[in-house]
């Protein structure tokens, strides 16, 4: 086992490595044009972009530029050049806001797919099943923006039920920190719950097939102690490491759009603002950010599936 | 010695044998037929994939709503205009800045589904933004299909050092922030257009997003094709195939590929309608199709700002994405269930 | 049909014309044989199942019975062992986890007593080193010791009646042998019973006391070992025994079979479902006929097969001391 994590864990650098490298001669691509222009922004100013062609070594070769740039991230020492401030600064201040909403909507979204999908296998072909399998493939079919923006609106703003946008921390006060995070949260889960209750309901119905059950069954064992031991711990393997792979994905990214809409302040957000202006240094640090986090969940997922199917850690 | 002679016996010898057996075999109809059949029992599926029809061909007919019935143009202006309503006059845009709701058939069709800030027909530019959403989306997925099913069965047949490398390959398009990158990459193209080398991209080209878009979910359906091409490798056809001698790509498009072709199927709607989904959040964030062409997405971002006036800016486009990916899924749903359905007799309860 | 471990005495099992079948897209399909030993167990039932018959075991009729009975029977009083030993077990789950499942199920016993009871059971069933082995998992053991898992699972609870399903058509032959011998062995000590499904008669030969065989969804006859094997009363057991290959015989020229294609189980032929096949049908075998014990003074011994006892004796005999079935086509003895 031991072995195999430190396996993964070099994978990992491998990939992160690979990822910036790519990163890096993107931006290299972006339009045609001074890089030291570009890098300015939206309006710069002469000198502005004289200091950036020194500090970023844009007149010298592209391994330098490289280097220079990756010590520049490592360092924090990269500046927005609308704002001025410290990009480090914003995604560290950003990173609990985007965490907790992507985690509450992932355990918000795990708990629901289960018993959505558990119910629909052990009631499969009857009319409760094909109702959740509707309501799964609208909250598929429902663009996380545009739910996110009407339940602001009508359940926010028109209604009152809950506040439209807007974060409060979790220290000051645990109560309002969940409370302002319930619409975003649903909006963000709806999705994921229409498709994990359907990959939920799909294997636990491949399982319930498996000859391993019927033994099951012939030793006397109650059916709910089949469902939950043999049926649903089965089933849920390959979905546990599907969930770690779209937290990641909504941490690195997908977490944009719900930010956006609610006003969360997140590191989703900060980049979408950052995006737009064309300011390059918090785009750089966000995406490397983004990527590493996905990494670190691919391989964290990896190593929970050798951790819970003993066939791939011993063979 | 029987005691009475075999006259009264329907069967007699080796031909007899036959018939019975092709009598039974009438259950033995190819896989696509039998899945066709299936298909056609659902009508929920059916119904569903008619409207994605019925939603396309109205995109397609674009022109020619907006030439005959609303006479207007996608991103023709008409703030300062006034139109007649049940024989009353009305002004497109309000002096308030809040543009006409849905006006349905009032006024002759024009602005059937309301008007936007800057007076254009929001029906119009529905079904001309849905060209651009289904066209990117549907080449996109068709991209992925392409990259997945090369990278998938490469990987899957040949293993070894090549599977690794396209593993890596895989590994680091996963984890690629798509949003912020293709999000980075649409802005700036908006500044100024792509120049790599030889290769111009203009401004206003959908070329960025679609390859984008397309790129995204290869690693999605890639791993997927891998799985099943490793253990269809294993299977007696393909060492059949092998000892025929038949070379690897022989066996790849003969044998492993018509395999795949149900996964292939299947995967193809589900990925048009996440492409539509992420070319539609690209575009609300800016990065897609450029203003003043019309999306799905820029549309629903236009309407955002105004939700409280006027509502029906994020709600007509939104509706519109929504039924169009839903029957999208409801159609592949069907067509998964139809070519691999549970329909065998089950003894458990 | 019915299974006692001892001779005499009540029956502890009696089984009363089951037949199982179920309602498909393709028409009624009827169960084989391995279905209908599940269905003692209750664990065939589905929505689209009939039953027809009846069951009974130490008083309690199985067809019909509530899940709490049929769970409280399950294991403790009716074990089965299934086919395939590979996708049997459950392969996240630690073999001894497994029985000690079945164990504390049935009986309140702490786990240190359970576990040490499981560890008994891998040794007496012939697991080396158990007391290591108890915490592997299925896919550690080769084929042969999985199937012994599943016997040492079965027999857990001690129970009075053995469920066997083709127990060691998934094994070779040599390790067939070392389970049979187990098996038999287990039932000397244990005193349960086995039903022992196959379609290998030499596994039939080794381990049976009585044997049905079944054709077509039906007991076409049913009797001890020595009455199949030396005195059977149905063509279809004698095309079964002539179309053993025999060392101690002559090599014939083709190897005898059994002419035509069974039934399939969707269509079966009226009357006689064997008369396609069978080269003695004459025209009463249009009429099904019933499991009736047709031989002087044996009212154990019962077949389903019109001809008189004096004609299977005559009819059964291919060649002097050989049983089998002629040819149908040609009329000519098959061997």
């Amino acid at each position: 086992m031991g072995r195999f994590i430190v396996r993964r864990l070099l994978q990992m650098v491998f990939v992160m490595f690979a990822v910036s490298v790519l990163t890096f001669f993107i931006f290299q691509v972006i339009p045609n044009g001074d890089p030291a222009e570009r890098m300015a922004g939206k309006q710069p100013r002469e000198a502005q972009i004289q200091a950036i062609r020194r500090e970023w070594g844009f007149d010298d070769n592209k391994f330098v530029q490289y280097y220079t740039t990756m010590k520049k991230v490592f360092n924090g020492d990269l500046i927005s050049y609308t704002t001025q401030l410290p990009v480090m600064d914003e995604i560290v201040k950003g990173l609990p806001r985007t965490l907790s909403l992507a985690f509450g909507a992932a355990i918000l979204w795990m708990f629901v797919a289960i018993c959505f999908g558990l119910y629909s296998a052990m009631r499969a072909g009857k009319f409760a099943d094909r109702f959740l399998t509707i309501i799964a493939l609208i909250g598929i079919s429902l663009p996380v923006f545009w739910i996110g923006a009407l339940m602001s609106y009508y359940l926010g703003y028109r209604l009152g039920w809950f506040p439209n946008g807007g974060y409060v921390e979790f220290t000051k006060d645990p109560v309002d920190w969940a409370y302002h995070l319930i619409l975003p949260w649903t909006a963000l889960a709806i999705l994921f719950i229409g498709f994990y209750s359907r990959v939920l309901r799909s294997n636990v119905l491949d399982t319930i097939n498996e000859d391993y059950v019927r033994t099951a069954r012939a030793k006397g064992l109650g059916e709910r102690q089949i469902m939950i031991r043999h049926v649903l711990r089965n089933s849920m393997i390959p979905i546990v490491t599907l969930w770690g792979l779209d937290f990641g994905a909504v941490v690195g990214g997908g977490a944009i759009l719900t930010e956006t809409v609610f006003d969360l302040q997140g590191v989703g957000q900060y980049a979408a603002e950052a995006v737009g202006q064309l300011d390059v240094p918090p785009v750089l640090a966000t995406t490397l950010f983004a990527a590493f986090f996905i990494v670190l969940l691919n391989a964290i997922v990896d190593i929970a599936y050798a951790y819970l199917d003993p066939r791939i850690r011993l063979q | 010695m029987a005691t009475e002679p075999a006259t009264e016996t329907t069967l007699q010898g080796p031909a007899a044998w036959e018939e019975e057996a092709d009598r039974e075999h009438v259950h033995g109809l190819g896989p696509w037929k039998l899945g066709l059949r299936r298909l056609r029992r659902n009508k929920v599926a059916l119904l569903f994939g008619l409207m994605f029809v019925l939603l396309v061909a109205s995109c397609v007919a674009a022109p020619i709503w907006a030439k005959r019935v609303a006479h207007t143009t996608a991103t023709a202006n008409h703030l300062s205009d006034v139109i007649k309503v049940d024989g009353k006059d009305k002004n497109v845009v309000g002096l308030d800045g809040v543009p006409i709701g849905p006006q349905w058939l009032k006024a002759d069709g024009k602005f059937l589904l309301g008007a936007d800030r800057n007076g254009r027909d929001i029906m119009v530019r529905l079904l001309y933004g849905g060209r651009n959403s289904l066209m990117i989306g549907i080449v996109a997925a068709l991209i992925t299909m392409f990259l997945s099913i090369i990278l998938g069965v490469v990987a899957g047949y040949f293993r070894g050092p090549v599977d690794a490398v396209i593993r890596g390959l895989l590994d680091i398009m996963w984890s690629f922030p798509v949003i912020i990158l293709g999000t980075a990459l649409g802005v700036a193209l908006a500044l100024g257009g792509l120049k790599i080398g030889p290769i111009h991209v203009a401004v206003y080209s959908l070329t960025i997003p679609v390859l984008i878009i397309g790129l995204v979910y290869v690693p999605y359906m890639a791993r997927p094709v891998r799985g099943q091409v490793l253990s269809l490798r294993e299977k007696e056809f393909v060492e059949a195939a092998r000892a025929q001698g038949a070379g690897p790509i022989r066996i790849m498009f003969t044998e492993v590929l018509p395999n795949l072709a149900s996964t292939i199927v299947v995967f193809f709607t589900l990925l048009i309608a996440n492409a539509i989904l992420l070319e539609s959040a690209l575009s609300f964030l800016g990065a897609g199709v450029q203003a003043p062409n019309p999306s799905w997405g820029t549309m629903i971002d236009e309407g955002v700002d105004r939700i409280a006036t006027a509502p029906h800016l994020t709600i007509v486009p939104g509706l519109m994405l929504v039924l169009t990916v839903l029957s999208l899924n409801v159609f592949g749903d069907g067509v998964r269930d139809a070519l691999d359905p549970r329909a065998k007799v089950r003894l458990e309860h | 049909m019915s299974v006692s471990p001892v001779p005499t005495g009540d029956p502890l099992l009696t089984v009363e014309d089951l037949r199982v079948s179920f309602a498909t897209e393709e028409g009624v399909v009827q169960a084989g044989k391995s279905v209908t030993a599940m269905t003692l167990m209750g664990l065939s039932r589905s929505p689209n199942a009939r039953f027809e018959g009846t069951a009974h075991y130490k008083g309690t009729e199985l067809i019909n019975a509530s899940e709490d009975e049929l769970r409280r029977i399950r294991g403790a009083e009716i074990a089965m062992i299934f086919q395939d030993p590979m996708t049997s077990l459950n392969p996240v789950m630690k073999i001894g986890a497994q029985i000690v499942e079945q164990i504390q199920e049935h009986e309140a016993l702490p786990d240190q007593q359970a576990r040490e009871r499981a560890i008994e059971l891998l040794e007496k069933v012939g697991i080396p080193r158990a007391r290591e082995r108890i915490d592997n998992y299925p896919f550690e053991f080769s084929g042969g010791m999985r199937q012994r898992v599943m016997i040492a699972l079965a027999l857990s609870c001690n129970p009075s009646v053995l469920i066997a399903d083709e127990p060691t058509t998934a094994l070779d032959v040599t390790i067939q042998a070392q389970i049979l011998l187990r098996m038999r062995e287990l039932r000397d000590e244990t005193g349960a019973a086995i039903v022992l499904v196959t379609h290998d008669l030499g596994v039939v030969a080794d381990i049976a006391d009585r044997i049905a065989v079944m054709y077509a969804g039906r007991i076409v006859e049913h009797g001890t070992l020595d009455e199949i094997f030396y005195d059977p009363q149905h063509p279809y057991t004698w095309g079964l025994l002539g179309s053993i290959a025999r060392i101690d015989r002559p090599r014939p020229e083709r190897l005898p079979a059994i002419a035509g294609l069974p039934p399939s189980l969707a269509n079966r032929p009226e009357g006689c479902h064997f008369r396609p096949r069978c080269p003695h049908e004459f025209s009463k075998c249009s009429e099904v006929p019933p499991l009736e014990a047709r031989l002087e003074g044996n009212a154990d011994h019962t077949d389903r097969c019109w001809l008189t006892p004096e004609q299977k004796k005559e009819l059964r005999e291919v060649r002097p001391g050989e049983i089998g079935l002629p040819d149908k086509q040609t009329g000519v003895n098959a061997a």
